[in-house]
Parts: C-alpha cells; sequence; structure tokens
C-alpha cells in the first residue's frame, strides 16, 4: 500500500509562536522551540517529529501568519 | 525518505497565498485577522480578479490590511467602508469591491452605512470578523459582547439591564431583499478554515455576477482583549460564541 509521508518548513522569523499550528497537527509532528528564539523574541514553530508529518496541512491552514509550506510525496 | 527529499518544489502541496505581502503582519500572535486575511488573498488570486479588485479597510486591528494584501485600497473613516465601497462599485461598475470590517466599526459606529448599503443591494461583499470586542483601542465592549462576558468596559460581565442585548446584525441583515448571501463562518479549526474559504469564494463571485451584497461573518478570537491564549481563545469561542452566533448559512439566493 502506498504511504504518505510529509514535511512543513516554518518562515522562522515571520512566526509569532502561537502555538495554533502545534494544537491543529493531528500527529503531534510540531513543537515550538523551548529556548531559541527568532529576531523578534518568539519561539517560533518547528519539526520536532518530522517522521510523523503526513502532510495534511492542517498546520497551514490554522497558522494566521503563513509561515508554514507543506510538502507532500507517496512512497509505493 | 530524507526531508531534503521530501521538501522539493515538485512535492509542495501548500504555499503561503502569492499576494499576501511579505511585510510582518502587526496583529497579536494567533489572531484570527491574520487567517482571514490568507483566505482573501487566496480567493481574489483564484478568481484571477486582482486588478480589478478594491478593498476598503476599516479603522480597528484590521486598519492596515492595505499593507497586507496586494490589490487595490482604500481606507474608510471608522464605520464608512460600505458607503466608500458603494462609490468604488457604482463609479466603475467592473471593480470587485469588498469591505473588511470589525464588530466595532460594521455593527456600532457603522451600522447605518452597513445596514443601508446590504438594503439598496450594493453589489459588494461585507466581509464582517466579529471578534464581540474592539480589539485595537484595548478590549473595550461592542454591540455583539456576549451577556456576562468581561471587557475593559464590562468588568463585571456585560449587564442585559445596563449594556443591552449582543446585536446579531448578520440577522438583520438576512432580513433585507438587498442581500443574496449571508453566511457565518470561524477559521478556528482546519476544516472551518475551508469552509470560511469556501464562502468567500462564492460572495466573491456574487459581487463579480452583481446578484446584491453578500456578507460573510467570520466568528473570531481576540485572544489579546480576551485576555486568554491564542488555544484558549479559541476554545472560548467554540464554547460561547457559537450558541449566540450559531456557524452556517443564513440565506443563500440561487437566481
Ligand atoms: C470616529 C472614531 N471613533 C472612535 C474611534 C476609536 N476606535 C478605533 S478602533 C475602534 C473599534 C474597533 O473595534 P472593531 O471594529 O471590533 O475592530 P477590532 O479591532 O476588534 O478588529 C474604535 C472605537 C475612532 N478611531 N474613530
Ligand atoms: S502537515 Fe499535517 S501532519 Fe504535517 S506538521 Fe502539518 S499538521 Fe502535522
Ligand atoms: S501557527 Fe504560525 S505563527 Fe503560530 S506558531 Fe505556528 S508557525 Fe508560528
Ligand atoms: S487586539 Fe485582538 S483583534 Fe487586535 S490584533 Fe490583537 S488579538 Fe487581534
Ligand atoms: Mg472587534
Amino acid at each position: 500500500m502506498a504511504k504518505i509521508q510529509g514535511a512543513v518548513t516554518v518562515n522562522k522569523e515571520r512566526c509569532k509562536g502561537c502555538n495554533l499550528c502545534v494544537v491543529a497537527c493531528p500527529t503531534e509532528t510540531l513543537s515550538l522551540q523551548p529556548y531559541e528564539v527568532n529576531d523578534r523574541g518568539y519561539h517560533f514553530a518547528f519539526m520536532s517529529n518530522p517522521e510523523a508529518c503526513i502532510g495534511c496541512c492542517s498546520c497551514a491552514l490554522v497558522c494566521p501568519d503563513a509561515c508554514i509550506e507543506v510538502y507532500r510525496v507517496k512512497i509505493d | 525518505m530524507d526531508i531534503e527529499d521530501i521538501i522539493k518544489p515538485e512535492n509542495k502541496v501548500y504555499a503561503a497565498p502569492e499576494l499576501l505581502e511579505e511585510v510582518n503582519m502587526h496583529y497579536c500572535p494567533g489572531c484570527s485577522h491574520g487567517v482571514i486575511h490568507k483566505l482573501v488573498a487566496e480567493v481574489i488570486s483564484e478568481l484571477g480578479i486582482v486588478e480589478r479588485t478594491v478593498g476598503v479597510s476599516p479603522v480597528g486591528c484590521a486598519v492596515f490590511a492595505y499593507n497586507y494584501i496586494d490589490c487595490d485600497w482604500i481606507e474608510a473613516a471608522h464605520g464608512r467602508a460600505p458607503a466608500i465601497a458603494t462609490a468604488a462599485n457604482r463609479l466603475w461598475p467592473e471593480n470587485v469591491v469588498f469591505t473588511y470590517q470589525g464588530d466595532g466599526d460594521m455593527s456600532a459606529i457603522g451600522t447605518a452605512e452597513t445596514i443601508h448599503a446590504a438594503n439598496r443591494g450594493e453589489n459588494i461583499v461585507m466581509i464582517f470578523v466579529n471578534n464581540a470586542i474592539y480589539g485595537m483601542t484595548g478590549g473595550q465592549m461592542a454591540p455583539t459582547t456576549l451577556i456576562g462576558q468581561k471587557t475593559s468596559t464590562s468588568p463585571y460581565g456585560r449587564r442585559v439591564d445596563l449594556n443591552g442585548h449582543p446585536l446579531e446584525i448578520t440577522n438583520l441583515l438576512k432580513e433585507l431583499d438587498g442581500t443574496c448571501y449571508v453566511t457565518r463562518q470561524s477559521v478556528h479549526t482546519p476544516a472551518n478554515v475551508r469552509k470560511t474559504k469556501a464562502a468567500l469564494k462564492k460572495a466573491f463571485m456574487n459581487a463579480i455576477a452583481k446578484k446584491g451584497t453578500s456578507v460573510v461573518e467570520v466568528v473570531s478570537t481576540c485572544n489579546s482583549g480576551w485576555k486568554m491564549t491564542p488555544e484558549k481563545a479559541n476554545e472560548w469561542m467554540a464554547q460561547h460564541m457559537f450558541e449566540k452566533y450559531p456557524l452556517g448559512d443564513l440565506k443563500n439566493s440561487e437566481s
């Protein structure tokens, strides 16, 4: 059966660390950086568990700042 | 497969909207305005109308919307967006004109303009961001504030005897013969974001087809004004706002 694998990029300087992508993700792929901040002082989102991503776009849809782009591949 | 092999242009399934400017938006982290801006930008691009679209921005947190979505804009005085939109559409009828207004703008200071533009059936889209508060000025009570809701001017909660009832202006607009499409949506979950985009698209298509006034209310959060995290604000909205402002189409004339 074909398997879907996904990945996202986060525009870290645009991110405001609002956490909405983290709670929208059904696979717990994303987290906010616990220590590191961007130039504006926000704990930006990143893929803490990249293997889990299924490329469903939920995170990108709810992101108010259009930081997230989503990629998806089908593996046979 | 390695992440680097997945992140390639040919595998991209979601990109930031082309029409959204690179500049950072000034909204608070997690504010619904940003999500709604993305959807407006996508719909204008997908309908191929960017060269003839004119937005009218409000007074309120969305006052700088013209810095974020790359179409033409006019900035209206507080509450007067529907009057400006009327002119922008009547003087140049090929224009596709929309207003983008908060609840203070649309249902407090601008109530007269809102009702009369809709009653005249102006061929415009009214996007109504209802966060039940005056976000920009520091979280004061709005006509849409819920009973019991605490704001900086109702610190013990809104009271009917003192402040009257929450104004459901969208329900009033539905009753007017000039409106062709009146709907209430939200953007707090991925599924709701998709529905709101479809609603906006329909509203813009109505304006192109000159069917009358379309109203898209988006029940929204103002996490700063409500003094909650963005996550909690979404939960609070689903628990409390949807009871007073239920989601769904209020009017959808197909003719
Ligand atoms: C004529 C006039 N009266 C009052 C104000 C102050 N004022 C600015 S924004 C605003 C209300 C904004 O609330 P809303 O429309 O709900 O927008 P939000 O910020 O919540 O998105 C008010 C009363 C003003 N700028 N101009
Ligand atoms: S695309 Fe889906 S699975 Fe991947 S991070 Fe975003 S929400 Fe999670
Ligand atoms: S939703 Fe967007 S702004 Fe918020 S944390 Fe995620 S990437 Fe950052
Ligand atoms: S004050 Fe409220 S409406 Fe305004 S940007 Fe902040 S969260 Fe959004
Ligand atoms: Mg408001």
